[in-house]
């Protein structure tokens, strides 16, 4: 764990908060995730004690990293889960100051949440990345209809290829997080068939399967090399071809 | 007579006496527009606060040091830590903010009128809900325009809380004709017309066991309440 940011993820139903902690966390190893879930009497529902203990637990992991920028993100699924952790932070000023709720879709906020905490961004980048997650769709309705790679984009790209996937599965989950955390340490703006390539849940949202060409594009500062990067990668399968 | 610790305590007891004797009813209104467990929720929530001012260990505040405040503080904490429903952080965070302007022995008119608005303040923000979406704001908004006015009177205590849970009984019942734009009801759109809120009417509840509790004055049978 090297993030200085750490995830909480309360949802109505503690299968549901697991499998949503398992499924960010392993897309993001080096971050912290946490799931809570259930009521008071282990049914549907949401517990002000279980929350309260798990950021407390979480935050005593932290607490080196709890210093400028860290801290934990909170997600949560629908309205008691939300609320209850909003009254956490009301009881406690101590939480309030290291713990912010975000916004955002409870399975999409919390992938995107954790691949931007995986490579060291701080609580807001981070707190972002979940709220922004709630415009995925529109974002890649967008890009869809633009006719990605057909028509020549704005902006001129500096850097221009393209590339087929090889893997069998494509670019399922554990591949675009790898994509997108790579992108966004590169720091030249990059789009893959037209879609934002530092967000992971647009790469998956592309449904790039194994065959599949794809259009790398950049802009900005080393645009050409992280054109090249990234083919590279997408070439070289994820190591599992 | 100016209300106290005690009275604090009476009000609470009365109110989880209140709420399990309605059970049922709150129970069948959340089934009609809500998702039905709104009277088991908050009976479970109740009897758990009851079960704290039972156990000599987890007694508020200390002593005859105890202020209403740290009654209230009790009942906020445990019904957030028990209830599992959205009506937990809710009627949790009424308690919490009504505690933190009732950290006195005993409370006057206006403080009574402070406490009911710190409690509106609460449900409203906690929920983000207004006035007319068929919610328990509701009934707690119409029970502080009353009390305001009737301190304002210069009503006694027991005469602020007397309008306070008559207007709250008659908004509650007010809400049945209402198309809810907010909560759980919200999802069934006009259809939420012709039921009462749940959220109202344990509100009336509530403020019902205020009233009572004053009016019982402190020579009830309550265990902690005596003299």
């Amino acid at each position: 764990m090297t993030a200085r940011v750490a995830l909480v993820l309360v949802s109505h139903s503690a299968d549901l908060a697991r499998g949503a902690a398992e499924l960010a966390g392993q897309m993001a190893p080096d971050v912290l995730v946490r799931g809570v879930g259930g009521g008071p009497d282990g049914g549907l529902g949401t517990s002000l004690d279980a929350i309260q203990k798990t950021l407390e637990e979480v935050l005593a992991v932290l607490s080196d990293a709890g210093a400028a920028g860290g801290g934990v993100v909170v997600l949560g699924d629908l309205g008691s889960s939300v609320l209850t952790v909003e009254a956490a932070l009301e009881l406690d000023d101590a939480l309030a100051e290291h713990v912010v709720l975000a916004r955002a879709p409870f399975v999409e906020g919390a992938v995107a949440a954790a691949v931007t905490a995986h490579g060291g961004a701080d609580r807001d980048a981070v707190l972002a990345s979940a709220t922004a997650s709630a415009g995925m769709f529109a974002a890649i309705e967008a890009a869809q209809a633009s006719g990605a790679g057909e028509t020549a984009p704005a902006e001129a790209a500096e850097g221009s290829r393209t590339v087929t996937v090889r893997n069998p599965l494509g670019l399922h989950a554990r591949p675009a997080a790898l994509v997108s955390r790579k992108v966004a340490e590169l720091g030249a703006s990059v789009t893959i068939d037209g879609v934002d390539a530092s967000s992971v849940l647009q790469l998956m949202a592309l449904g790039a399967t194994q065959g599949r060409e794809l259009r790398v594009e950049a802009t900005g500062d080393g645009a050409a090399e992280a054109v090249t990067t990234v083919v590279e990668m997408i070439e070289a399968g994820f190591g599992e071809v | 007579m100016a209300l106290d610790a005690d009275w604090a305590e009476r009000w609470v007891r009365r109110t989880a006496d209140a709420i399990a004797d309605a059970k049922g009813e709150l129970t069948e209104l959340d089934r009609q527009i809500g998702d039905g467990d709104h009277g088991e929720n908050m009976d479970r929530g109740f009897r758990a606060v009851v079960a704290r001012l039972d156990d000599p260990a987890a007694q508020p505040g200390a002593g005859d040091e105890r202020t209403v405040g740290d009654v209230l503080k009790l009942v906020a904490t445990t019904l957030m830590s028990t209830v599992g429903g959205a009506s937990g952080p809710l009627y949790g965070t009424a308690y919490l903010r009504a505690a933190k302007v009732s950290g006195r022995p005993q409370i006057d008119p206006p403080a009574v009128v402070a406490v009911l608005e710190a409690a509106l303040e609460g449900v409203s923000s906690r929920g983000k809900a207004t006035v007319g979406e068929k919610t328990m704001v509701d009934a707690w908004q119409a029970a502080v325009d009353a009390a305001e006015a009737a301190a304002r009177d210069g009503g006694s205590e027991v005469d602020v809380l007397r309008v306070a849970a008559e207007a709250a009984d008659k908004a509650s019942t007010a809400t049945i004709p209402m198309v809810a734009t907010k909560g759980r009801a919200s999802y069934l759109g006009e259809r939420s017309a012709g039921h009462e809120d749940p959220g109202a009417r344990s509100t009336a509840l509530v403020l019902g066991a205020a009233l009572a509790a004053a009016l019982a004055g402190p020579t009830s049978a309550d265990p902690h309440g005596a003299a």
